[in-house]
């Protein structure tokens, strides 16, 4: 446990060091900026109301090149076998790695408060969805962290694990799209599976445990699996 | 401090490392010798816990490789085959980040890494990102990195490969220096670099040992049935086959030579045969215009036994 906070240091340190942290950033505020300024035009409401669905959509395309060297680098360079002969455990650095790129998706969303200034300053929103949708950002963000982590111990090409976290995030929020057009015990399981009906309750201003707990717990396994599968090197 | 038992490391359709024994004691160095695709990074990143053996066990400081990796891996100091770094970080930035992970205090962190600065010759570069160094220097950053720590154990992996003349003097210096207090286990191909650090060679090839030994045993070995060189006037068959027929020679094999031919002779065991050689020439009155005794280098001696594979009788310790 001691050595998460020496790998979170050099990992959120690293992300600045590079242009991909400020690029990230810079298209996420520019693009989620454009389609806040739309949706408000569209709704003519002082609320996050469509704004808050397309940041999630960025954020589902941007989280994955965040994530993508987190490993897929390491790897690539040769640094992991430096790393990994060094006395720290493999939960150290999924975690610490995990904390890292979790905390520069919160960087990258916390900006987005200027639109809830701007709809103070000039309408009376509702603040109970807002706060809600942010937790719930929050824990999605943990989510797609998870998902572009594990993706990242599965390959050494950085565009593959970029590309394939996409693409998975995709099909995660499809499949829970998708359960609104239909019934039954196969449905039931694609709304829960997917993020989308977790998601939805929070921007309505429901926090509900069994959310949290989707998020939590889908979290805590993706983890586990990433160091389950950083830890496969030992007994391949 | 290194304790190893019929280690194996299969791949697919290879065994990089194929049943090797071996011991390194406290306070030696040994050196680890073969061509390329030998197995050494191999059986080195057994040794440090990057990867698991197939068979066999591997013990480092009394801890098992396997069941203890933790407690090995705090033990040890590793220099991998390309010193990877992290090459967006300042050289003095990355040795507290491997500082801290390697759980060294707060309060030594400084005094350590200056210490290995001033060790591995980079106090002046320790502003510099790491990615800007030259490949020596990152080396050295490398083997800072393996020492901060203070193991006392360090495994290195061709530690002075891609460095200048100047640079290889002095990081075998600083690996000498660093012998009297630590145990080491270095690999490299370059042979008299081995022969001037190592207490102790081992030749790997093909992934077995097929030599242990002193660098100066492993050469009086080979010496005594070296190859003695003659230049003679005279048909070269005859000859060829009147030495042939003094007891005790393995081979002759001749070419010519301008006017005369060049024989060279291998003596089985560690006889000296040149008297012989002499008596018999002088008997068959030819005419002998050179005779000399090949002086065997570590070099011929690990061409000799790495090329040697029809024979079986290679010199396991
Ligand atoms: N991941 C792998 N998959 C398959 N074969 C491998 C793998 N890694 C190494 N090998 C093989 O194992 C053998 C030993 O490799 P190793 O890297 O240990 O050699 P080496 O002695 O360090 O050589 P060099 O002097 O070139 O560094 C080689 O034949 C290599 O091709
Ligand atoms: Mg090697």
């Amino acid at each position: 446990m001691r050595n998460v906070s020496t790998i979170f240091q050099r990992e959120l340190a690293s992300y600045f060091f590079s242009p991909i942290a400020y690029v990230v950033i810079s298209v996420f505020l520019i693009a989620s900026g454009f389609f806040f300024a739309g949706n408000l035009q569209f709704w003519q409401e002082a609320s996050l109301k469509g704004s808050l669905d397309s940041i999630q959509f960025f954020l589902l395309l941007l989280t994955p090149v965040i994530t993508m060297k987190l490993f897929a680098e390491e790897t690539k360079s040769g640094t992991i076998e430096t790393l990994m002969t060094s006395p720290v455990s493999d939960f150290d650095v999924v975690f610490g790695k995990f904390l890292a790129a979790l905390s520069l998706y919160i960087v990258m969303v916390l900006p987005t408060w200027i639109f809830v200034l701007f709809l103070t300053i000039f309408g009376n929103p509702d603040f109970g969805p807002i706060f809600s949708s942010y937790i719930g950002l929050i824990l999605m963000g943990g989510l797609f962290v998870s998902v572009g982590l594990l993706v990242s111990s599965l390959t050494k090409n950085q565009v593959v694990a970029a590309v394939i976290g996409i693409v998975s995030l995709i099909i995660l929020w499809v499949v829970g799209f998708l359960s609104k057009y239909g019934e039954g015990w196969f449905y039931e399981t694609l709304r829960y599976i997917g993020t989308y009906d977790h998601w939805e309750s929070f921007t309505k201003g429901i926090v509900d445990t069994r959310d949290v707990i989707y998020y939590l717990s889908f979290t805590a396994l993706l983890l586990f699996i990433t160091v389950r599968n950083v830890e496969s090197r030992k007994w391949r | 401090m290194i304790n190893v038992k019929h280690l194996t490391k299969r791949y697919v359709n290879i065994a990089a490392v194929d049943d090797i024994s071996f011991d390194v004691g406290e306070g030696e160095i040994v050196g680890l010798l073969g061509p390329n695709g030998a197995g050494k990074t191999t059986t080195m990143r057994i040794l440090t816990c990057f990867m698991p053996a197939t068979e066999g066990v591997a013990t480092v400081a009394g801890y098992d490789v396997f069941t203890d990796s933790l407690n090995v891996r705090q033990q040890i100091g590793y220099l991998p085959e390309n010193v990877p770094l992290y090459l967006d970080m300042r050289v003095k930035e990355y040795l507290m980040f491997r500082a801290k992970l390697k759980y060294i205090p707060r309060r030594e962190r400084k005094k350590k890494i200056d210490y290995c600065l001033e060790m591995c010759g980079i106090s002046d570069v320790q502003n510099q990102i790491t990615g800007t160094l030259s490949k020596g220097y990152r080396q050295r950053v490398g083997l800072a990195d393996a020492l901060v720590h203070d193991p006392k154990i360090l495994i290195l992996d061709e530690p002075t490969i891609g460095l200048d003349p100047n640079q290889i003097r002095q990081i075998r210096q600083v690996i000498k220096d660093l012998g009297q207090k630590h145990t080491i286990l270095l690999s490299t191909h370059i042979l008299p670099e081995v022969e001037m650090i190592c207490d102790r060679v081992m030749i790997i090839n093909k992934g077995k040992i097929v030599a242990m030994d002193t660098p100066e045993n492993l050469m009086k070995q080979l010496k005594s049935s070296a190859n003695v060189v003659l230049e003679i006037r005279g048909d070269g068959e005859k000859i060829k086959d009147s030495l042939s027929n003094i007891g005790g020679v393995r081979s002759v094999v001749w070419k010519e030579k301008g006017d005369a031919s060049e024989f060279v002779v291998e003596a089985a065991g560690d006889k000296d045969i040149r008297e012989d050689i002499f008596k018999c020439i002088v008997k068959d009155n030819y005419t002998l215009r050179e005779m000399k005794r090949q002086t065997v280098t570590l070099e011929e001696i690990f061409h000799q036994i790495t090329t040697r594979e029809t024979e079986g009788d290679s010199d396991n310790a």
